[in-house]
């Protein structure tokens, strides 16, 4: 097998609250490889959006290495696209086409004649071409993710990171989002590191999946998904493994959201 | 069905969107029409009250004052000492808003500049700044450059204050998506910071504007420029002086007008063009 994509060793992660220093995640290794869909799925408190945060390059390890490429992670590149949870990352003084076109060319990617064509066609892929001249505003939650999701996809960068983008969705529109993310992926094969704290979730959107258990995050397993919540050889369901997993030793209290 | 889903709700709200600019239009014209007849009828009252007072030394009629702002206007002098009015208020507004862009600047870029910026905002915004002409006067003499002093006192804090809010309350996330961009230092700050806190700074501007307008009518009655003319609240002065009462209401009615005029038309246009369009409006 060739160098992995995304490489990361054995990182600890500490921010700093009012309460003193937290350990986000202790000695985390997982590797991706080019076009998986990997996810990060743990209960809140595991530091998966932690660890996204680093891989995108806005805090740096304790310990361990972060590697893109065989290059260590210093700073927050366009090669690493963050798609967010909140509605608000779209610049709401722009248009969908503005904010993706702004996406292209103040990170220097393309200049602003390709920048227009390159956006209008991810903007066709998620299905938003009659609102690229919309502003945000005017857009549904739905539909703001699905503009941030072609913002990332238009600057094709080496890996898309997704902090729980349909979190905050409707489960109907969750469900719709996830069957078009999973179209587009089967259009380009992109590869996708994606942080969520719903088991079906991972199970249908994944190809690889990290269990991260919390207090402080820590990988408790990795399992590959077939997209298919399907029972083992021991009679056991995917997800109910999954939960036993997550949750063996957890404090009582402590639940995996089912959604 | 999974289109379905999801487009039936934004195919609804289309329409609304479409129709939205031409009904705000429609609602301003009316609002329009309806204070205009209120100000007719203000008029009016005023013209019954002053006939039937028949004081034109105290409270001269509406005919008169408009009389006066005509002679006034064909004289040439209301042109004249408006002209200087508004060339100090924007010299002043212009220095004012420099300031508080590179005040604000050193406040962003440090924790004690943030504090410094706390300090002096706190201290000098209740401060109205009228009450710095005195000083004003002794530093920088009879003219110009005590005017422009007051005036940038009364601009630069309040600006200041409001784009320095603005910027602090800028979401995280649009900060991380301009740093996902590679964009870091000035660059971050011209092309998320200030769009992202662009009603705060917008609010900011209309407060020093009001601040700067009030304060320089004031300033402007205590005294002339050397050369025996000096801006409108001279006019207004002076011609209390000379008993031309309905003159004092023209120059009255003239700094009125100019305030109406740059608070509705001036303001209110970058506010629907940016701020209202985007959605951004608190």
């Amino acid at each position: 097998m060739s160098t992995p994509l995304l490489d990361v060793r054995s990182v600890t992660l500490r921010y700093r609250t009012d309460n003193g220093l937290v350990t986000a995640t202790s000695r985390v290794s997982f590797h991706v490889n080019r076009g998986d869909r990997y996810i990060l799925l743990g209960p809140s408190g595991c530091g998966k959006s932690t660890l996204l945060k680093a891989v995108g390059g806005y805090l740096q390890a304790e310990e361990g290495q972060l590697l893109l490429g065989g290059q260590p992670i210093r700073k927050p590149g366009p090669d690493r696209m963050m798609v967010f949870q909140e509605f608000d990352q779209l610049l709401p003084w722009k248009t969908v086409k503005e904010n993706v076109i702004f996406a292209l060319t103040a990170s220097g990617t393309l200049n602003a004649r390709e920048a227009q064509d390159r956006a209008l066609h991810y903007i066709d892929k998620v299905k938003l071409s009659r609102f690229a001249n919309s502003y945000p505003h005017t857009l549904s939650g739905g539909m703001k993710q699905r503009v941030a999701i072609a913002r990332g996809m238009a600057m094709e960068p080496a890996i898309l990171l997704m902090d729980e983008p349909f979190a905050a969705l409707d489960a109907l529109t969750r469900r719709t989002m996830q069957d078009e993310l999973l179209q587009l992926w089967e259009d380009t094969h992109f590869t996708v590191l994606f942080v969520t704290h719903s088991i079906p979730e991972a199970i249908k959107l994944g190809t690889r999946i990290l269990l991260l258990s919390p207090h402080p995050g820590r990988v408790r397993a990795e399992y590959t998904s077939t997209g298919q919540d399907v029972v083992d050889a021991r009679g056991e369901l995917f997800s109910n493994r999954i939960h036993r997993e997550l949750f063996a030793q957890a404090a009582p209290g402590e639940e995996a959201v089912h959604v | 069905m999974s289109d379905l889903s999801t487009l039936s709700l934004p195919a609804s709200e289309a329409p609304a969107v479409i129709s939205a600019p031409r009904w705000h239009e429609k609602a301003l014209q009316s609002s329009l029409l309806r204070k205009s007849l209120l100000l007719l009828i203000l008029a009016l009252v005023w013209q019954g009250y002053a006939v039937w007072l028949d004081n034109p030394l105290l409270f001269p009629t509406f005919s008169d004052t408009l009389i006066a702002l005509k002679d006034g206007i064909v004289s040439g002098a209301l042109p004249k000492r408006t002209a200087f009015t508004l060339q100090t208020l924007l010299t002043g507004y212009g220095i004012g808003i420099a300031l508080a862009g590179l005040v604000t600047a050193i406040a962003v870029g440090s924790r004690l500049g943030n504090d410094l910026l706390e300090l002096l905002t706190s201290m000098f915004n209740p401060l109205p700044a009228i009450a710095l002409l005195p000083l004003s006067l002794i530093w920088f003499g009879l003219g110009k450059g005590s005017l422009i002093f007051v005036l940038v006192h009364s601009v630069l804090w309040p600006v200041a204050l409001n784009t320095h809010g603005g910027f602090r309350a800028v979401s995280p996330t649009l900060r991380m998506v301009g740093r996902n961009y590679g964009l870091s230092g000035l660059q971050l700050v011209a092309r998320i910071l200030i769009p992202a806190a662009f009603p705060s700074i917008l609010s900011g501007l209309k407060i020093g504007w009001a601040f700067a307008w009030r304060t320089l009518i004031a300033a402007e009655l205590v005294f002339g420029v050397s050369s025996g003319s000096g801006g409108l609240g001279w006019y207004i002065y002076e011609n209390k002086n000379q008993l031309e009462i309905p003159s004092v209401f023209a120059g009255l009615l003239t700094v009125i007008l100019i305030g109406l005029a740059v608070e509705n038309l001036v303001f209110r246009n970058i506010e629907a063009r940016t701020i209202r369009r985007w959605g951004m409006h608190v």
